[in-house]
């Protein structure tokens, strides 16, 4: 026991060196040539940060593509999703009310073809994405909102949609920020 | 569609990846020349500074010993730093120290490779904690699994020994050999893909549209490696790999999924070419991937389709249930990753379990219930081993013969002991469950903060998060309000028994059989390489540990289910 005890101590030691400094300085190092130094990727806009390429971020304002509901309101020093279960009866009424906002904000859209990532909540609560369907809907609205031809903003969205890792592994999507950013230099 | 080939070609590379592990991790642990042996002098080092002869034969008691005592050191370690964390250096953001029971709850959750995870690493953890503590005790609670179950192994050798190898000498190479390699590749994937990787603190920023807000960082690539690969499952972020920065593309999703499935079913085909019984893997592999595939299907079947209730709303439903759930990742792929979490104990979560269709749900809590299908890195093997204990002990009374396991007799000895170790899981997880609902249903009003939701979907948060804490996994319906004191002790001690004595039970099992006589196998030897003694342990897993739960299962995600279709 007391032998143990003396080894476990001694290798423990060791091992913090090994696995907590050397591993995840080699790690730091390879970051210094990643995209964003490890820091995180950053998108610029007029000279200033304006948010992470992979961190979502609050677009509520109607004249913008609107990312999804969030359960921490896009405040990415924390995360989250809202954890409601699906037979959850308060949970289902405020779907409902999204289900019904986004109607009344999209005349064009009819019921049946409601995104349904725009009336859940997503795991992280700062899902940067849309599907393809979550930004088509929103383009008649926002076109009328900003005076922009419908089929410009169409093409817009259609120039940022991701498609899967060689077109078979994974869902299509945007990103909401990009895409944001793309409108606002449309003239 | 191609939701569906991704996760195909997941499953695809692990198998393909996990063969050649198998026989890689059978040689280091012979100690056979090859090609890692360039890292022996980095082991000799460590064994020197540790004043270790790594040659030395151990029996099965001095196994649990060395094991058990280094835990101790790393526990007090772990719950020293916690405590203090909030004077410490590596604290840019100001977070403070942990009050004692989350401290408790927290050094050994991690410790027993569980991860359960009753705060927030954004706000709940320095990055020195998160260095020092959680992704150390990621590392070392893998290897220590790993090397309990090459004590197995060495166990079911032919011949009869009382010396199981050196503890020191498996889980020092399991290290440097294994978990330390492969996480270096995993995490140089994720910071190439974006993962951050850096000791600066929160960023605030104005965003587009004009909202302030702040954006968490931390050296994250380097832990969420071996979180992953070692199958622990504690996050760096409060959403796990949910969170974009965690696991910010469809390729590092593959690529973290890829991992933590890796080990465990390469440890199936160590045992095999270790014991130069490949059959015998071939049955324990047919064995844990038929129950895996019949845990999945629905689960993939439900996500896709999307919960009916919101569709009746006039929803789209094309994507599936997106409560959640990241567009990224998709239905399809989240469902893949619940299911390959909960069977392997490694617990991590790309989406809100908590959110997912009630099938779904029951299907993750029986992946954690049964908890040999894959398992955890090397524990899940061992739990399959009790199993195996049992299943020859049947078959060998239904035909009337001596129960023998490789040419060793099963007698009752090893049978309480299979027994015990394999009853004292359902005990945990009921009577916990049992408790907590009693007293919730004693004082609602009191209790009002633990549950997010009411009536069915309520006691299923309960039952998994007790299920989780036995299982050792550590995932959660995580809308249980599960940091009080009553939550951070209960789910503690189910943690500690849980995790030890599933290793203990086996090992002792091990060491009493490795000293009995071996008898050659002739034609009158019970054969546990077939087929047919693969269904026979199919059933034993199925009615020893799924039926024990079916009475709660049926009052959480059965009648939720009928209660929304």
């Amino acid at each position: 026991m007391k032998n143990n005890l003396v080894s476990a101590f001694r290798l423990t030691l060791a091992l913090l060196v090994l696995c907590c400094g050397v591993y995840p300085a080699l790690v730091w190092g390879a970051a210094q040539v990643a995209p964003g130094q490890g820091q995180g990727v950053q998108v610029a806009h007029k000279g200033r940060v304006v948010g992470f390429l992979n961190v979502g971020q609050k677009f509520d304002r109607p004249e913008y593509f609107n990312s999804r509901p969030s359960a921490v309101d896009y405040h990415a020093d924390g995360s989250g999703g809202s954890n409601k279960g699906p037979s959850n009866p308060a949970y289902l009424a405020e779907v409902h009310t999204r289900v019904a906002a986004f109607l009344e904000q999209n005349p064009t859209i009819r019921p049946g073809q409601v995104p349904v990532e725009l009336v859940t909540a997503s795991g992280s609560g700062l899902d940067p994405h849309l599907s393809p369907a979550g930004a088509y809907t929103q383009v008649a609205r926002v076109a009328r909102l900003r005076g922009l031809p419908v089929a410009r903003v169409r093409a817009l969205v259609a120039a940022h949609v991701q498609e899967p890792i060689f077109v078979l592994l994974g869902p299509s999507k945007v990103n909401v920020l990009q895409l944001n950013l793309a409108l606002d230099s449309l003239k | 569609m191609s939701e569906l080939l991704g996760i195909a070609v997941i499953f695809g590379a692990t198998v393909l990846l996990a063969i050649p592990l198998g026989r890689y991790l059978a040689t280091v642990y012979r100690g056979d020349r090859n090609w890692s042996d360039f890292l022996a002098p980095l082991e000799r080092l460590l064994f020197r500074a540790g004043g270790i002869d790594a040659g030395r034969g151990m029996s099965w008691q001095q196994h649990l010993g060395a094991l058990l005592t280094i835990n101790l050191v790393w526990f007090l370690f772990a719950l020293l730093v916690l405590c203090t964390q909030g004077s410490l250096p590596l604290n840019p953001d100001a977070n403070p120290s942990m009050a004692p029971d989350l401290a408790f709850n927290t050094a050994i959750s991690f410790l027993v490779n569980c991860n359960l995870q009753h705060y927030s690493g954004e706000s709940g953890l320095s990055y020195l904690s998160q260095v020092v503590v959680i992704m150390f005790l990621q590392f070392v609670s893998a290897a220590t699994g790993m090397a309990a179950c090459v004590v197995v192994f060495n166990a079911l050798k032919e011949g009869s020994t009382d010396k199981l190898g050196n503890f020191y000498d498996y889980f020092v190479k399991s290290l440097t050999r294994v978990l330390l390699p492969i996480s270096l590749l995993v995490a140089l994937v994720l910071v190439f893909q974006g993962t951050p990787m850096t000791f600066a603190g929160k960023q605030p920023l104005i965003t587009l549209q004009g909202d302030t807000t702040a954006v968490s960082r931390g050296p994250v690539a380097a832990m969420v490696a071996i979180k992953e690969l070692g199958t622990n499952g504690g996050g760096f972020f409060g959403a796990n790999s949910a969170h974009p920065l965690e696991n910010p593309t469809y390729l590092t999703n593959m690529v973290e999924n890829f991992a933590l499935v890796l080990i465990p079913m390469a440890m199936v085909f160590a045992l095999g070419f270790y014991l130069r019984r490949r059959r015998l893997s071939y049955m324990v592999f047919g064995v844990m991937t038929a129950g895996f595939f019949l845990l999945l299907a629905p689960t993939v079947y439900y996500e896709m389709q999307g919960n009916p209730a919101i569709a009746r709303m006039g929803a789209d439903m094309h994507l599936g249930a997106m409560e959640g759930k990241e567009i990224r990742l998709g239905a399809a792929a989240s469902a893949y990753w619940g299911i390959t979490n909960t069977i392997i104990s490694c617990g991590s979560v790309n989406s809100m379990h908590d959110s997912h269709m009630p099938i779904s749900g029951l299907s993750e809590m029986l992946g954690m219930m049964t908890n040999a299908f894959y398992g955890g890195v090397g524990v899940g093997l061992l739990n399959f081993f009790v199993f195996v204990i049992i299943a020859v002990f049947i078959s060998g009374l239904m035909v009337g013969r001596t129960p023998e396991l490789l040419g060793k007799k099963i007698e009752a000895r090893e049978m309480k002991i299979a027994l015990i170790v394999a009853l004292l899981h359902p005990l945990m997880i009921l009577a916990g469950t049992a408790l907590a609902a009693h007293l919730y249903v004693g004082n609602p009003t009191e209790y009002a903060g633990w549950l997010a939701n009411p009536g069915y979907h309520g006691f299923s948060e309960m039952l998994y998060e007790y299920t989780s804490a036995a299982a050792n996994n550590g995932s959660g319906f995580e809308g249980l309000g599960d940091n009080t004191p009553f939550w951070n002790i209960s789910t503690g001690v189910v943690l500690l028994l849980s995790r030890f004595l599933p290793i203990i039970g086996p090992v002792a099992i091990a060491g009493l059989l490795a000293r009995k006589k071996y008898t050659p196998e002739s034609a009158g030897t019970l054969r546990v390489d077939t087929a047919t003694f693969g269904l026979m342990v199919f059933f034993v897993i199925w009615i020893i540990a799924a039926l024990a739960f079916f009475p709660a299962l049926a009052l959480g995600p059965l009648a939720e289910h009928f209660s929304i279709y």
